[in-house]
């Protein structure tokens, strides 16, 4: 045993890379309550302030507070950066300053140019020159090998959001192996690795395994050398509880210096430092104060994560986020909880930090997890609104018990599995393409398939469902097209090698598709079904409008009529897509989750046989369209949890909304009922639930007064956001979202 | 019939069987509300046995004005009883409701010695029932009742003033304001110095 695992159980961890492995046989549950906490450091205190000071610097300054336009960003482009190097106890930043943007044109020089540009920043025109003449971007990639259908469907939205010109994302290195074993542990582990990669004849895919492992040992190495810039020899193990969360965090950091990924999430770590914490307490080197500041100062790192994003990119997915996602809680596969003290330390920053949107706090809910834990929780997310839950019981089976969250509502086995982000397709648009025969109702022009439009006055349901179904078709098979050249390209010249030096060298690959616009489409079906709609048309014929009689079922509200349409549209898609072959074997999954562009598709969509206007909204993820759920919180949750996670393996994203008042009258009512709506969305097999807990006046009362509310957060599909961040546009939304009034 | 709907016991029994998750971790079960509950007794009885045989709770949210006797099986199945006393003076009961408060006492009374446990909610409104007197006096009155395990105060507010517009009513409260919060949280005090335990 290496010295600085003097006081762990040894076990196969110690002979080979197995994180999970050394977590099962070190870790301590604990099951008691929050009463060991402690409040910020001095340290902490004075350098929050600090940073405070410049968030609000950056949002003065319309966002961005300054961009690196000279130095291309690699782990090793910049020399240290500190914001108060006196109070700061773990270091380093993604460039020399913080909130400083770095400059990562790999993914598309365009996007950079025209990002720096709407800041007022001009880029160095060698890099720009280079990146357009000299070195190929993976956006340039793209668009060389897009077919025109291609290009007529991103235009006219129908599969939007696509990583084509900026990092894929939705990759977790597992960063919890740099402080275990320390980077010549894992450099020696994929030279090995390396010369297995050698058969009898040299193919395409060993040729590129071959290159792609050589360039993660380059990246291990140039990780030890950023860390050695901040006087850091990480070569070895962490001997510390101080040294595991420094080691980990240049881990993540080697990451987000290189890539610009839409998500960055962070894994799964808190129980894994837990083993740290116990062994310096248990030795006298740390005490509980000193604990806490640790990891308040690893969160006020990933609060100041920072990537350049162009307004458009904005639009999709508003309020700045990085999805710095921390998978925390769950139960083990033998039964103990695998929340530990440092669990509760993570979630705690909400309070001595006060509440933010990243790192994006997520519990791994399990009907068996420690009472005092749920109930901490929920009592967090009833003061704060900013954690999102996700089921275990659900993913477990399916995942083991070392998986994490990229993302939203992703999961993963941690360092062993990796997807293909593919953003999500149209359905709406998909639904009117089948009653216009393949024309888009927006541009004006054939963007599907021509085939017969439907001619009726009154749309007729079988006849539509029939249509529907060959749009879907094609639909799916031009989607996981789309995302084959977007994830070759990227593998070629937009590579995450450092995060997948964190990855085991054989590893799972899905292909993750997502759809939009689900309760749109299962009311609009549920219209022509059980009320009339009749089409409204233009000149040239085309259906631009309908005219609804009568009333229909709506999802909801728990009607089985409706919630069993969304139900077959989701398993329609799915068996279509697993049709198609994906880049590198990968196993095609779906999502119920739309971000916020949520905004953005309805902007793009005609009216629906819903009701629904042209332009309006979509309801964001899995939910029901907002103010058509009418029969209260728990009626609006059990339509959600029929969607069935076997055929959106990639998750069901859900936002729910109450007002304090309808929780309950005392504090510790208020608890238990919503400990208890968790408890009973998730028995009966829902995903994922973002939590708000706030009065639609206290939203307006930020839109009108934002500098009082820098700190309010929200939940929104997924992700957390500050509030005041949002576009006017995206702040009525959230609005005019169903905020629960009563259970 | 206007607005709502009708239903009979067994749909809404499978109705209720739905939300079989979400009672037990809430320490949930069914309350039934008003308009006034105690109109229908057979029903209202019918769907409690059928609660409580899944196990759960039955709560009956009442204002109190009716005789016990008549709803003698209906509190047999009953856990809970959640009462509206709407003002405790008499005089100001007859012309707050335009009827006695007399049988609303007499109820509680007897639930009470039936052993039932009562939540009560009284609402505070400025000008007629939030007076630090009749706070005293309603504090004085809940000691003589037996039972009493919470005692909810509501602060009026003017959420639902609208509904007068909507049902083409004039609103009998129109000028009156919402409570203060500070003048509920005054008012919850008292009570509490009197020695009535959980108000809320």
């Amino acid at each position: 045993m290496k010295e600085q695992w003097q006081g762990f159980k040894p076990g196969a961890w110690a002979e080979r890379v197995d994180v999970r492995d050394f977590i099962q046989k070190n870790y301590r549950p604990y099951d008691q309550g929050p009463e060991f906490l402690t409040g910020p450091s001095e340290r902490t205190r004075v350098l929050w302030e600090k940073v405070l000071d410049l968030l609000a610097a950056e949002r003065r300054k319309g966002g961005v507070l300054d961009i690196d336009t000279s130095i291309v960003s690699m782990i090793t482009s910049h020399l240290p950066g500190y914001i108060d190097k006196e109070n700061e106890i773990i270091v380093g930043l993604q460039t020399d300053k913080p909130l400083k943007r770095a400059l990562m044109p790999s993914g598309g020089i365009r996007m950079v140019v025209g990002a720096a540009k709407a800041y007022g920043y001009d880029l160095d025109k060698q890099i720009e020159d280079f990146y357009t003449r000299h070195r190929k971007t993976h956006n340039q990639a793209v668009f060389d090998a897009y077919t025109e259908e291609m290009r007529r469907a991103r235009k006219a939205g129908i599969i939007t959001g696509l990583p084509d010109a900026y990092g894929r994302g939705r990759i977790i290195g597992d960063y919890r192996r740099v402080p275990l074993y320390g980077a010549d542990f894992l450099i020696a582990d994929k030279e090995a690795a390396l010369k297995h990669i050698e058969y009898e004849i040299m193919e395409e895919d060993l040729i590129r395994a071959r290159e792609e492992v050589s360039e993660q040992i380059r990246a291990l190495k140039e990780m030890k050398e950023m860390a050695s810039t901040y006087g850091f020899d990480i070569s070895g193990p962490a001997g510390s509880a101080a040294e595991a969360v420094q080691w980990l965090y240049f881990g993540y950091l080697a990451a987000v210096k290189e890539q610009n990924g839409a998500a960055m999430s962070f894994g799964r770590v808190s129980t894994f430092l837990d083993i740290y914490m116990e062994r310096d307490l248990e030795n006298g080197l740390l005490t509980e104060e000193k604990a806490q500041e640790l990891i308040d100062q690893l969160i006020i790192k990933l609060r100041i994560v920072r990537f350049l994003r162009t307004p458009e990119y904005n639009e999709l997915f508003s309020g700045d986020p990085t999805w710095v996602t921390e998978s925390i809680g769950g139960i083990g596969l033998d039964g103990r909880t695998l929340v530990t003290r440092t669990s509760y330390r993570f979630l705690h920053t909400l309070q001595n930090l006060g509440p933010a949107p990243e790192p994006n706090m997520t519990v791994l809910w399990s009907q068996r997890l420690p009472e005092q834990f749920k109930k901490f929780c929920v009592r967090l997310s009833i003061e704060t609104s900013s954690i999102q839950y996700e089921n275990d019981d659900l993913m477990r089976p399916r995942w083991g018990d070392d998986y994490s969250i990229a993302c939203c509502v992703s999961a993963m086995k941690t360092g062993k599995q990796m997807q293909f982000f593919g953003a999500r397709a149209n359905l709406v648009k998909a639904l009117l393409y089948a009653i216009n025969g393949g024309w888009d109702e927006r541009l004006g022009m054939q963007v599907g398939p021509r085939f017969a439009p439907i001619t009726s006055e009154y749309l007729d349901f079988d006849e539509v469902m029939e249509r529907f179904d060959s749009i879907l078709e094609w639909l799916a098979r031009l989607y996981i097209n789309t995302l084959n050249i977007i994830h070759y390209m990227h593998d070629r010249y937009f590579y995450e090698r450092l995060q997948l030096a964190l990855h085991d060298l054989d590893i799972e690959r899905t292909m993750a598709c997502g759809i939009a616009g689900l309760s749109v489409v299962a009311d609009s079906l549920s219209a022509i079904r059980y009320a009339r709609v009749k089409t409204i048309r233009n000149s040239q014929g085309y259906v631009v409008d309908y005219d609804i009689r009568g009333d229909f079922p709506q999802m909801g509200n728990n009607d089985e009529r409706v919630d069993k349409m969304a139900v077959e549209l989701v398993i329609r898609f799915m068996h279509k897509l697993k049709k198609q072959k994906a880049y590198r074997g990968a196993e095609p999954t779906l999502s119920i989750l739309t971000i916020t562009s949520n905004v953005v598709y309805g902007k793009k969509t005609g009216s629906s046989p819903d009701g629904r206007k042209q332009g309006e909204p979509f309801a964001p993820g899995a939910n029901p369209m907002h103010g058509r759920d009418r029969k209260g919180a728990i009626a609006s949750m059990s339509s959600v949890a029929r969607l069935p996670y076997d055929y959106s393996q990639d998750g069901i994203s859900y936002t729910f909304s109450i007002v304090p008042r309808a929780l309950g009258k005392a504090r510790e009512d208020m608890v238990q009922n919503l400990a208890g709506l968790l408890d009973g969305y998730f028995a009966m097999d829902g995903h994922h639930m973002n939590v708000n807990v706030f009065d639609k006046e206290t939203l307006e009362e930020a839109m009108a007064h934002p500098e009082k509310y820098p700190q309010l957060t929200i939940r929104v599909s997924g992700y957390a956001v500050n509030f005041i961040s949002l576009n006017r546009e995206q702040q009525l939304d959230v609005i005019n979202r169903t905020i629960h009034g009563l259970i | 019939m206007t607005g709502g709907r009708s239903v009979d016991s067994d749909t809404l029994m499978e109705e209720i069987e739905q939300y079989r998750h979400f009672y037990k971790p809430t320490g949930g079960g069914v309350t039934a509300s008003g308009g006034e509950p105690t109109l229908q007794p057979e029903f209202v009885a019918d769907v409690f046995s059928g609660t409580r045989k899944l196990g759960l709770n039955t709560a009956l949210d009442t204002s109190g004005y009716v005789e016990y006797e008549k709803i003698k099986d209906l509190l047999e199945v009953t856990d809970l009883v959640i009462l509206d006393i709407k003002e405790i003076d008499e005089d100001a009961h007859l012309e707050l409701t335009g009827v006695s408060g007399a049988k609303v006492r007499k109820f509680a009374e007897a639930v009470g010695e039936l052993g039932i446990p009562i939540w009560v909610r009284h609402v505070l409104i400025p000008g007629i029932t939030l007076d630090p007197q009749k706070i005293r006096r309603l504090g004085d009155y809940l000691k003589t009742v037996r039972g009493v395990q919470r005692v909810e105060l509501l602060g009026f507010h003017k959420l639902g003033s609208h509904k007068w517009e909507l049902q083409e009513c004039p609103d009998p409260l129109e000028n009156t304001p919402a409570a203060a919060a500070e003048e509920v949280e005054a008012a919850k005090q008292a009570l509490r110095d009197m020695g009535i335990v959980n108000v809320v």
